[in-house]
């Protein structure tokens, strides 16, 4: 249940970046996390709404945006979409990649409530 | 109602300590280890054996993490080692405030290598930098070569990986061929370190691979000046 530490993070900076702005409370929260991250949705959902409670952002939605690993191949330079098993370029067979997205663990936005 | 745009890393506060932390290392010219494995695995038996094949040519300290207990602490210090236990009460993992508290009970000026033993578990330590300079994960041969398929995380970050108990690979069904072909896929730079810690076996090149990175590290501190 790492995803417990993981929600925490993400509401202390959610609070701290309402407070700055002056506002009352949050009523979203949007975030971006990559499928090769070891986090899951449903235990990130539900340590969110255990923490919320007491908080400006206690009635907030959590909205979370899954993102696909996507890489490009560095000998023969094709894009293309992956899981964690099967990386290997379509294209040439090639392992050499560099990874364009699906790490991600990230606050997009908040929204807040003067 | 207003749009906030953060951009922001969840772990931002988590990164920024683990970057302090690295930055006392390298100033020290200390190389930090993280090492990761499930419960049982072999992980303080294979500090003990990392210990004896270096403690000749390196000042060595480990900080313990586990969820209870101090008993993996005290067996290192009974080799005469300096050791740090932390206990996080519960806690799957450990993240870098936690490492710069443990840091602050240690003498980095008089240390060249520090071995972080994480808590057993192969999911939850795999998303938490700590500033250190490699992580290293070890699998022991009774887990079974499948484990790369179900923890494909951990195999990716790890710049090396020891199989451990390879004096047990007569009694256990594990193919060696596939669990080296498995985790060449998932993390093609890895390297692969098969060795027995408690019989010894197998130790020398581990031990060679992890001298030749304390010695970058310290060349670097050297060379910055940081070092007398």
């Amino acid at each position: 249940m790492h995803e417990m530490g993981i929600a925490q993070g993400i509401l202390d900076a959610s609070v701290e970046a309402a407070l700055e702005q002056g506002a009352t409370g949050i009523s979203a929260i949007h975030v971006s996390i990559g499928d090769l991250t070891a986090v899951a949705e449903f235990a990130l959902q539900f340590a969110f709404e255990a923490l919320q409670a007491g908080t400006m952002a206690e009635d907030a939605a959590f909205v979370v945006t899954t993102v696909p690993a996507r890489s490009r191949c560095r000998e023969c330079g094709h894009e293309y979409g992956h899981d964690s098993f099967q990386m290997s370029c379509p294209e040439c067979g090639s392992l050499c990649l560099d990874l364009l997205q699906g790490r991600e663990l990230q606050i997009d936005s908040i929204e807040t409530v003067e | 109602m207003a749009t906030i745009n953060m951009g922001k890393p969840i772990l931002d506060k988590n990164d920024r300590l683990a970057a302090e932390n690295r930055a006392a290392f390298d100033a020290a010219g200390v190389f930090v280890l993280d090492l990761m494995a499930s419960p049982g695995a072999g992980k303080t038996s294979t500090i003990l054996a990392t210990i004896a094949a270096l403690r000749e040519r390196y000042r060595i300290a480990v900080i313990e993490g586990d969820v209870a207990s101090k008993v993996d602490a005290e067996k290192i210090k009974a080799h005469g080692i300096p050791a740090v236990q932390i206990n996080t009460g519960g806690a799957c993992h450990l993240e870098a405030d936690v490492i710069a508290r443990a840091v602050g009970q240690l003498d980095l000026d008089g240390l060249d290598l520090i071995i972080v033993e994480n808590v057993g578990n192969l999911i939850c330590p795999t998303e938490f930098y700590l500033g250190e300079h490699a992580k290293v994960m070890i699998l022991s041969v009774p887990e079974g070569h499948d484990k790369p398929y179900k923890y494909p995380q951990i195999f990716q970050i790890s710049e090396a990986v020891i199989l451990n108990k390879i004096d047990t690979l007569p009694v256990f069904d594990f193919n060696e061929d596939e669990f080296r072909s498995v985790v060449s896929s998932l993390n093609p730079t890895a390297e692969v370190f098969a060795l027995s810690a408690t019989a010894g076996t197998g130790v020398a090149p581990w031990a060679a691979w992890l001298a030749g990175r304390i010695e970058d590290v310290r060349a670097a501190a050297l060379s910055s000046g940081g070092l007398k």
